[in-house]
């Protein structure tokens, strides 16, 4: 992969640039490489972040020498890919569209000139890849919605947003992991949680997979919502091919 | 059982170790102490592991009450103190008995104190760390700051007799230092020639937008070459990042885990420590040094706080780190 650039962020990180762009190719070598260098366990490497097109590798100086990580880093870059051979898992999101789930349900309607089964319908028939995860603990940046349900934010944002609250602001489509405030068009809702601080694996996705929202009825939210308090559920996965986008 | 509780909780105290690795991949922050040297020391005169969690306090400290025999060491900014009605001093063990009230008051120089408790303070482990990240209402106590009546479970008194002080050379002039060694980029193809000129021969103010997330400045703009965004990517403690109005912010422990504004700097590892003990108001400058430059410091400040340790076998953050280490 000679398109890799190295640069520092400081005494403690070297950063990895791939490509100059956003783009699923760009994103795939990122999460590839990054579970590469985490496999190789380089003493002294503390973690080792992801984002879009680039790596963080957080490491202490006092336990690797600089020069001598570099040129480990620089040897799993040049070792093979299996792009071709992978397969990625898809993580079924089951929501609930409208009503008290999505108060902003009906404003991306009118302004789309959709009826809510036809927003409910676009928002849903899509699998969306997780570039990269931030904001906050459990958060996913994922891929474009389909632009005919694209809406602007709210000009307010609301001061409360309940965890699992998934919206739309412009071409973005999220799920909130966390009560907090914000501005997205709030169209419905997921029983799953994202994040959970108490457990032993406290987050639901990760960089790198995809997710599927499915629309489902208040009868199997309520179904689904009891099996997450209980600790019963788990979600529906599915594998796909890397490198075909749908 | 150990215990303390808290009569007043200051401006911000909470509980904060080496901060939370091994999760920024999944957006979580890493939280921490601000000043991490003040940690290892005041963990020092306890007798502790160097990474224990510890109190952060900040500018205006808070009121104590012991229900056990314990040994504490207070360290960081020199905050004036009170056992009881007796003054107590920074930088060396403080032998106290139940019942007997610690009084924290506010610091001569520095805002953020770190106090440690003999056998650490005992509160869940949160994704492998104990401090505390307020926004996210997690770690620590309860995830949140300390409140008054807040009782908090602490460790064991050491059976031998322990007194500590901390040797001066190590702690002197350590805050008075306003010019902060700063390795440059990554995103230097982001700025001009002219912009990474002012932003290291300008002072700087820090403004009263500062706390654990993030110290705003004000002071010179710094020229773009074309605009401040980039593809969001990760961040360290100590990022200079410059969004388009040209004024820099310095990012801290509390911040999110990547960025979307260019990068012109990273403050070095020792000198983050200095910073993070700096008010609104105060004025800093940044000084270019080179990566190698700034490991020789990191190394030797290690050594010299590591070396106390040595003698009490109790050496043991390099193993830690290594540890850290996991994908999940």
């Amino acid at each position: 992969m000679s398109d890799c650039v190295y640069s520092h962020s400081g005494d403690s990180t070297v950063i990895i640039k791939i490509g100059s762009e956003i783009s699923l190719e760009n994103n795939r070598k990122t999460v590839q490489l990054t579970s590469k260098i985490i496999n190789k366990a380089i003493s002294g490497v503390i973690e080792v972040v992801p984002a879009y097109n680039s790596i963080g590798v957080v490491y202490d100086p006092s336990v690797v020498v600089l020069k001598k990580l570099l040129s480990i880093l620089r040897k799993t870059e040049r070792e093979e890919m299996d792009i071709l051979t992978e397969k990625t898992e898809t993580v079924h999101i089951p929501v609930i569209y409208g009503g008290s789930y999505g108060p902003d349900l009906g404003y991306v309607c009118a302004f789309n000139s959709l009826s809510p089964e036809e927003v409910a319908r676009l928002h849903s028939e899509k699998e969306y890849l997780i570039y990269m995860m931030g904001f906050t603990p459990g958060f996913p940046y994922l891929a474009d919605v389909n632009e005919a349900i694209s809406t602007p934010r709210k000009e307010t944002p609301r001061e409360k947003i309940i965890a699992g609250s998934v919206g739309i602001a412009g071409n973005q489509t999220g799920i909130y992991p966390l009560d907090t405030p914000g501005g997205w068009q709030i169209i419905g809702r997921t029983p799953l949680k994202l994040f959970d601080a108490n457990k032993n694996h406290p987050f639901l996705l990760k960089p790198g997979q995809y997710i599927k929202f499915v629309h489902i009825d208040e009868k199997e939210y309520f179904e689904i919502d009891s099996q997450v308090k209980n600790g019963i559920y788990s979600p529906v996965i599915t594998y796909r091919e890397c490198g075909v986008d749908i | 059982m150990n215990s303390m509780k808290i009569l007043h909780p200051g401006l911000l105290t909470t509980v904060q170790d080496k901060g939370r690795y091994g999760y920024q991949a999944f957006g979580v922050p890493v939280s921490g102490v601000m000043d991490r040297y003040s940690m290892y020391l005041a963990n020092y005169l306890v007798g502790n592991n160097i990474s224990e969690a510890v109190l952060e306090v900040t500018l205006m400290g808070p009121g104590i009450e012991f229900l056990c025999d314990t040994l504490i060491g207070v360290t960081g900014a020199g905050f004036k103190m009170f056992l009881n009605d007796e003054q107590v001093g920074i930088n060396e063990t403080i032998e106290v008995k139940k019942w007997d009230i610690l009084s924290v008051r506010s610091p001569g120089e520095g805002i953020r104190g770190y106090i440690a408790f003999a056998g650490g303070i005992d509160v869940p482990v949160v994704m492998e760390s104990k401090s505390t990240y307020i926004r996210g209402s997690f770690g620590g106590y309860k995830g949140r700051k300390l409140k008054e009546g807040d009782l908090l479970e602490i460790g064991k008194k050491p059976s031998k007799y322990l007194f500590r002080k901390i040797p001066s050379e190590i702690v002197k002039n350590v805050y008075e230092k306003d010019v902060l060694d700063t390795i440059i980029g990554p995103d230097i193809d982001k700025f001009t020639k002219d912009g990474i000129e002012v932003f290291l021969n300008s002072e700087y103010t820090i403004t009263g937008q500062c706390d654990r997330m993030g110290y705003r400045l004000d002071g010179n703009k710094i020229e773009h070459a074309d605009n401040a965004d980039i593809i969001s990517s990760p961040v360290q403690f100590g990022t200079v990042q410059v969004p388009g109005d040209g004024k820099p912010i310095v990012l801290m422990v509390d911040r999110q885990t990547s960025g979307g504004y260019a990068k012109i700097g990273c403050v070095s590892s020792v000198d983050l420590a200095c910073l993070s003990q700096k008010k609104p108001g105060d004025k800093i400058r940044f000084r270019e040094i080179s990566v190698e430059q700034a490991q020789r410091n990191y190394r030797l400040m290690n050594d010299k706080i590591g070396r106390l340790f040595d003698d009490t076998n109790t050496r043991t953050w390099v193993k830690t780190f290594a540890n850290w280490f996991k994908w999940k």
